[in-house]
């Protein structure tokens, strides 16, 4: 059976309806529970001496000091933990020639980044381990380091890792075409270069877990602040060496997470490590020094980009050559390679054109590791392509929605496949563009700023298309050997009462699952959303799913609930037929209750259904079927991931005497397929598009050219405040896949997809009539006016 | 340690209106009094050193940082926090506005921005968005992108001082 979603006045119309978080009201009351909120009997803390070089081999370490503190209770080093534990490699099978080295919970024979966690010390309290951290003697031989990305496979650059024989992770050119030819015989050849900043998710709760050995049960339990609860049930058994069924993993309130928690990090190995040997629970909770050192980081890109056009400004290929530094080792289990992959993939994602190029090189550095953090590639590979196709048209003196409206690939033109590789299903490019142009009154805005401009107010506007990989298949990871699950499964569960439950494998960092799901559960089955609880997080509780990561919960895990729901109210319509002495296939559950499908009479409660199959089974005829807990799982098949698509503009206004940018207001159209709850969807959309604008505008790990890290506080590494933001106008187009009856796909990164692109597009509409462009973010007072010629030293 | 200098401090305050004495460490901060003392768990600590804003709590009706202010400092202070406004229903209004704004998502940032909501919108006055933006500026949220905070704020507002609230049609 289908759900006609075009008819608002459908029975059940849950899904589509912005309706309230059921988890909203516990959070505003304090109630919330986070990992740090919870504390065991018998519990221990852990804090971590971490290296304060950037390499150095690790000599004699002296804990004696430490040992004899108050409160301390044992301290423990990388040697200690790897007689327990077993290193890991982040690599994956399908990235051919990929290295890494293997990597320990704590260093074992050298430290290779500022932050690495090196010796751990276990005290009573917090502040005890912490004391006791401070007394040990580490002897660092401090080693040369490998810091910039450019001249990493450079003769002259030591090799951080001698085993590996350079310092290449991974290189990956992906083409298409007649590059060279092209790019030669072009009319218009135009060329830039780029730099993303590294920067970090800085998640308001820090990383924080909390495991617990029990050796009579041979049990380890974790609550850990996380995305994938069963990856990391996986992944700890497998090290630890527990057999997955006796590790327990639940994940109950995250603070946020950006893809920051998605990773294995080894402090939180060690902490689960530490709770094995000492047969106790051990609470490790990062401070915010830490998280700034040892929390992934992302996007430190440098990249020359070319574009190719005809003389009508047609754009015939792309050719980009993209660089990324990534840390000392590969994320596990999901490797630091992606981000670069995306890029190879992701250029020129929303154009039309038959040659391109992309090659990526991702090289080892003594910095913080480098991974996946909220919309992984995308803001790189949109900032180089946005970045080419405005530049193009201010020399070719194109306006920049003209160009885009020659380009864009036709509305009409899918299902597609690109030159970059990418199996289109179906995009609204033209159709979002004509939305956006409308929402901020682009031919206004023009007139007003050619008025301002002549009065020496400098404003830009600056236009990002972009497409967005959601709803992924195996073919990101699993098909590496990696065991992270890219299918879903739901378990909806009718009471007595006529309540439900639903236990999805997906899980809720903020986003809005636990309602999405509730409606969703809520029109399969016929009941109100607020009779539908919804369970996440816990390994032992929900089916076996992958998780909340690149943006799969509502098109993966929803579909999976809308099957599991639909099962149920089958069952329900069964057994009410044969207490009606009806046919199933006359009835339906409309609101709570069994009706007359044609009439509408009311026939029966579902509650009345579960008090005879739960209290009353005798009354109902021997072996009618009447299991009101029903499982599905979903995974996609037609296509590797469910491209999404959007269009964002920038409005700013540049002081050409401070270089300051303010935000004047920020557009969104985008098309996430169907929409389950409208207001949850703009609130991610206007959340990802902040933290775009914090890559454009604030954020940076900065190292010095030794591989110290300068800024890890949150005075000195900035992000954005309510001061500085504008407000933002979201619209959707809803182009839903066709993969699942539900339709939807991934909303959760659009808005950090194409936020910086935007804003670089908007800060050089607004600066090029002065003489300069800037593309290096972010884009900082100092940079504009470099830009600018007013500081020249 | 000096004879001078105890390393142990007797307090006595309140606590969302209950009596509380209690003997801390010297150089305990009001976040882990709250938290590890009196299992108040409502109020997070985020960055530690008075940037994010997850810790603001009132003291003698104004916001502080719960990382920043040493318990010792407080013997006889009057301290609120959000289980305590939760309970009075000081606050219940711009909780409701908040969630029907989703002015909230992974809630870590909420029990702060919440009281620091609370001093601006007992202004009697309406603050235009640009001074809820500038008031609000020392509560750092990584999730909503603030727009939401600051349209449940001018509601409040609004409706506390008889005024029509604007923002429902972006509630669709």
């Amino acid at each position: 059976m289908t759900i006609r979603f075009e008819d608002p006045n459908r029975p059940n119309s849950y899904i589509g309806r912005t309706v309230p978080r059921p988890n909203a009201g516990k959070l505003v009351a304090g109630r919330g529970r986070y990992v740090d909120d919870i504390v065991l009997p018998r519990m221990v803390h852990v804090a971590f001496v971490r290296s304060p070089h950037p390499h150095a081999r690790i000599g004699a370490i002296e804990t004696g000091a430490a040992l004899a503190e108050k409160g301390v209770l044992k301290v423990f080093t990388g040697k200690d933990l790897a007689e327990i534990c077993t290193p890991w490699e982040g690599k994956l099978a399908h990235l051919q020639g990929m290295k890494t080295p293997p990597q320990h919970p704590l260093a074992v024979e050298r430290a290779c980044w500022v932050g690495e966690p090196v010796v751990a010390v276990v005290g009573r309290t917090r502040a005890e381990a912490e004391a006791g951290a401070a007394l040990v003697e580490i002897d660092f031989e401090p080693l040369p380091a490998v810091t910039d990305i450019r001249t990493a496979l450079d003769k002259g650059t030591p090799v951080l890792h001698e085993a590996l024989g350079d310092n290449l992770c991974f290189r990956k050119s992906n083409e298409a075409g007649e590059v060279d030819r092209v790019f030669a015989e072009a009319p218009r050849v135009v060329e830039a270069t780029f730099k993303t900043a590294r920067h970090t998710g800085v998640t308001l709760e820090p990383r924080v877990i909390i495991t617990d050995w029990n050796g009579a049960d041979g049990q380890l339990t974790a609550h850990v602040s996380n995305q994938a609860p069963h990856m990391l049930q996986v992944l700890l058994a497998g090290h630890l060496d527990i057999p997955e069924s006796r590790v327990h993993v639940i994940c109950g309130d995250v603070g946020g997470s950006f893809g920051l928690k998605v990773h294995v990090y080894p402090d939180e190995v060690a902490t689960a490590a530490i709770a094995k040997i000492m047969g106790r629970p051990v609470k490790f909770a990062s401070d915010r020094v830490e998280a700034f050192t040892s929390d992934i980081h992302a996007r430190d890109h440098e990249a020359t980009g070319r574009i190719a056009l005809d003389e009508n400004g047609m754009i015939l290929g792309f050719d980009v050559d993209d660089w990324t530094g990534i840390g000392p080792y590969s994320i596990y289990p999901r490797t630091s390679a992606v981000e670069g992959l995306q890029v190879t993939n992701l250029i020129g994602g929303p154009y039309a054109f038959d040659h391109y190029r992309c090659r990526t090189s991702v090289v080892f550095q003594n910095k913080g590791i480098c991974a996946q953090y909220r919309a992984v590639g995308h803001p790189v590979a949109v900032a180089i392509t946005e970045g080419l196709v405005d530049k193009a048209a201010a020399e070719m003196g194109i306006d920049p929605i003209e160009i885009r409206r020659r380009n864009l690939i036709a509305d009409d033109d899918y299902p597609k496949t690109t030159a970059a590789g990418l199996k289109l299903e179906g995009l609204s490019h033209h159709k979002s563009l004509d939305s956006l142009i409308e929402a901020m009154d682009y031919e206004g805005l023009r007139a007003e700023q050619k008025d301002l401009r002549e009065k020496g107010v400098h404003r830009g506007i600056g236009i990002a298309s972009f497409i967005e990989l959601t709803n992924p298949s195996p073919f990101m990871y699993g098909i590496g050997g990696a065991r992270i699950s890219a299918q879903d499964g739901c378990t909806v569960r009718m009471d007595p009462d006529g309540s439900v439950v639903a236990l999805t494998g997906v899980t809720e960092q903020g986003q809005g699952t636990e309602a999405i799901m509730a409606q969703i559960v809520a029109e399969a089955v016929g009941v109100s959303p607020d009779l539908v609880r919804v369970v996440t997080g816990d390994t032992r509780v929900t089916p076996f799913g992958g998780g909340t990561w690149a943006s799969r919960g509502a098109g993966i895990g929803g579909e999976a609930a809308l099957q599991a729901g639909r099962a149920v109210r089958q069952q329900a319509l069964e057994v009410a037929a044969a207490m009606l002495q009806a046919k199933a296939g006359d009835l339906d559950v409309r609101d709570g209750i069994i009706v007359d499908a044609r009439s509408g009479e009311e026939r029966l409660t579902l509650a009345e259904v579960g008090r005879i199959v739960y209290f009353r089974g005798d009354t109902l005829p021997k072996g009618l079927p009447r299991e009101l807990m029903q499982t599905r799982h979903f995974i996609t098949s037609d296509y590797p991931y469910a491209f999404t698509n959007g269009v964002q503009a920038s409005y700013v206004e540049v002081d050409t005497d401070t270089g300051f940018v303010k935000l004047l207001k920020h557009w969104c159209v985008e098309d996430c397929g169907r929409i389950i709850n409208p207001l949850l969807v703009d609130e991610q959309i206007r959340g990802g598009i902040v933290q775009g604008i914090g890559a454009a505008l604030f954020e940076e790990v900065c190292y010095d050219a030794s591989g110290q890290m300068l800024n890890g506080t949150m005075a000195d590494y900035l992000v954005p405040m309510s001061a500085e933001m504008p407000d933002m106008v979201i619209r959707h187009v809803e182009t839903p896949t066709a993969e699942s009856a539900l339709g939807a796909k991934g909303a959760g990164e659009a808005g950090t997809a194409g936020a910086p692109a935007a804003i670089m597009n908007a800060i050089n509409d607004a600066i090029r009539p002065l003489g300069g462009t800037v593309t290096h973010m972010p884009f900082t007072p100092e940079r504009i006016l470099r830009a600018l010629g007013t500081i020249t030293d | 340690m000096s004879e001078h200098f105890r390393s142990r401090i007797d307090l006595e305050f309140t606590v969302n209106g209950e009596a509380v004495e209690l003997t801390v460490p010297a150089g305990r901060h009001l976040i882990d009094v709250l938290r590890l003392d009196l299992e108040l768990t409502g109020s997070h600590a985020g960055c530690e050193h008075g940037v994010c804003g997850a810790c603001t709590v009132l003291v003698d009706g104004q916001t502080v940082r719960g990382c920043l202010t040493l318990a010792a400092q407080l013997d006889g202070a009057e301290i609120w926090t959000v289980e305590g406004l939760t309970e009075s229903g000081a606050i219940a209004d711009l909780q409701a506005a908040f969630v029907e704004r989703n002015a909230l998502q992974c809630g870590y940032c909420t029990p702060g921005m919440l009281a620091s909501a609370k001093t601006l919108v007992e202004s009697g006055s309406v603050p235009s968005r640009e001074a809820i933006r500038e008031h609000m500026s020392g509560n750092y949220c990584r999730c909503t992108g603030y727009e939401a905070i600051v349209d449940a704020i001018e509601t409040v507002a609004r409706t506390r001082a008889g005024v029509e609230a604007r923002v429902e049609a972006k509630v669709r």
